[in-house]
């Protein structure tokens, strides 16, 4: 996905003049060929997270179009002021484009884990969520957040599904099961090990790479009684979109996702969806149970 | 450079200021601001009430967004806002409040408030010029000597000084209120990374245009306004 990442912001550079990328060094060599050819529009500003995006929010009040990129950790977690009032609060957006997602760096720890990302950017108003489950899904999403000013977070991970799902940010159904049955809704990477959990199951599984906006009208056609939730990060993150969405209908919501201790181990990413019960094994566990 | 201030202009300015009221917390703050800014607007910078969108405007941005007072009363002697807008300061219906919004005020480049966000700001808003070809437009940010407290400043003092970024000026109201002040000069934080310097007295209205003016290629310039300290 960040290789994609890389590819196509390159070509958008050549493409739209209007197009930016600000870097605090993260990514800087994968780009360098793109900023020899546009020294003006991309510009790496060391590792300075807290400027990086007061130099977005500076390049958008000018009518560019900032793509910003680096670790979630950095560009999210550590920036969020910035975010809440360089972006946010000034009335101008940006496409803020994040790796590492919630324990793609597992072996780095704690410091490079992010599992709350996406949950920040619901502490504000706006916000367009991309987070796409294979490598090609991340282009038509780059192009289309580099069409418009409004403020757009995408989230690239290691993770990935076995097929990819481009198209519209609107549920879509992958397994059907029959009229009323449960409804597993997988953002993003957790697809695959969602449906290896649910085989056999009556269950339907439908796929988002965009939570935000979550696709309530989609939701309400395809939820019965029984919902179950599945996201690569904080757990229940997306709780209060169902829940609103679904208030005047009688429903029980699972929501499966990254824990929030911070568990003090490194291991690999697969270790860890193991230990949040992400992996198809834990899902099927908690989703058995749900269902009993 | 043209001298247009007449002192009927700043008793004009000197009544609008009066009825800026509601603002008694910040006032040492909002008035030691009250030179630089009507130098500023009077003399240097090339925006009017006609050119508040224009993309080839001077941006004037406020970074040290608190006791605003000077310059709500500046914006309504240039004819930015209706002088009406200055007698209800942060009422229910007002769009002036304590700290400025730009979606809310006819020639206010940012939003502040919170301290650290107008330099980095103001370092995209050059470069975002920069990269249009809009080569006339000068940056000017304006700071209190406490906001250099912060650290945000430091990545856009260090980042603006090492790139040469030229169309920058910072502007430091220097009134002592930093808790642990700034020891050897706060000039000396923005030469060593790179930027030109002019210290002058804040209520000197010559010597602040020329500062204002002292910019150099190559290098962004910073003009440190001492006033006297806050009580």
């Amino acid at each position: 996905m960040r290789d994609t990442f890389i590819e196509t912001t390159t070509t958008l550079l050549a493409e739209n003049p209007r197009t930016a990328v600000v870097l605090a060094d993260i990514s800087a060599v994968a780009l360098e060929p793109a900023a020899r050819r546009h020294p003006d529009r991309v510009l790496n500003v060391g590792i300075r997270e807290q400027l990086m995006i007061g130099v977005a929010g500076g390049l958008a009040l000018t009518g560019l179009r900032p793509i910003v990129h680096s670790y979630a950790t950095f560009v999210v977690d550590r920036a969020y002021e910035q975010i809440k009032l360089d972006l946010d609060h000034q009335g101008v957006g940006a496409v803020l484009v994040s790796v590492g997602a919630s324990y793609d760096g597992a072996e780095m720890g704690r410091t490079h884990m992010s599992p709350g990302d996406v949950r920040l950017f619901d502490t504000l108003t706006g916000w367009t969520v991309h987070v796409p489950g294979h490598r090609d899904e991340v282009e038509p999403l780059l192009r289309a957040a580099a069409d418009h000013d409004e403020p757009v977070y995408v989230r690239l991970s290691t993770a990935s599904n076995a097929t990819a799902l481009p198209g519209p940010g609107r549920l879509r159904v992958v397994r059907r099961a029959g009229p009323g049955a449960p409804l597993a809704v997988a953002v993003g990477p957790v697809l695959d090990p969602l449906l290896t959990a649910t085989e056999g199951l009556e269950v339907t599984v439908a796929y988002t790479h965009t939570p935000r906006p979550f696709d309530v009208a989609g939701l309400r056609a395809l939820a019965g009684r029984d919902v179950i939730l599945v996201e690569p990060y904080l757990a229940g993150t997306s709780s209060a979109v169902v829940a609103r969405g679904l208030s005047d209908v009688p429903h029980r919501l699972l929501a499966l996702g990254v824990g929030g201790s911070d568990l003090r181990r490194y291991g690999t990413p697969a270790d860890h969806d193991r230990w949040h019960g992400l992996d198809a094994a834990g899902l099927r566990r908690s989703i058995s149970a749900f269902l009993a | 450079m043209t001298v247009t201030t007449t002192t009927a202009d700043l008793s004009v300015l000197d009544g609008l200021l009066r009825r800026v009221t509601g603002d008694e917390k910040h006032a040492p703050s909002a008035h030691s601001t009250l030179d630089v800014l009507w130098v500023l607007y009077d003399r240097i910078l090339r925006v009017t009430p006609d050119t508040v969108d224009a993309p080839d405007r001077d941006r004037f941005l406020l970074s040290k967004g608190h006791g605003p007072a000077a310059y709500y009363a500046v914006l309504a002697a240039r004819g930015f806002i209706p002088p009406e807008w200055l007698d209800d300061l942060a009422g229910p219906d007002s769009r002036l409040g304590h700290h400025p919004d730009r979606l809310l005020v006819p020639g206010v480049e940012i939003g502040s408030g919170s301290l650290g966000h107008g330099l980095g700001l103001g370092v995209g808003t050059a470069l975002g010029l920069r990269a249009q070809g809009l080569s006339d437009p000068r940056v000017y940010v304006l700071l209190g000597d406490a906001e250099l407290d912060e650290g945000a400043n430091h990545e856009a003092i260090a980042y603006a000084g090492a790139t040469g970024l030229d169309r920058l000026t910072a502007v430091v109201v220097d009134n002592r209120s930093a808790t642990h002040g700034w020891p050897g000069g706060i000039d000396t934080r923005f030469t060593v990374n790179g930027w030109t310097a002019t210290t002058v007295d804040g209520r000197d209205h010559d010597a602040i245009a020329a500062a204002l003016t002292a910019h150099r290629p190559g290098r962004p310039h910073v003009v440190v306004a001492v006033v006297a300290p806050k009580h």
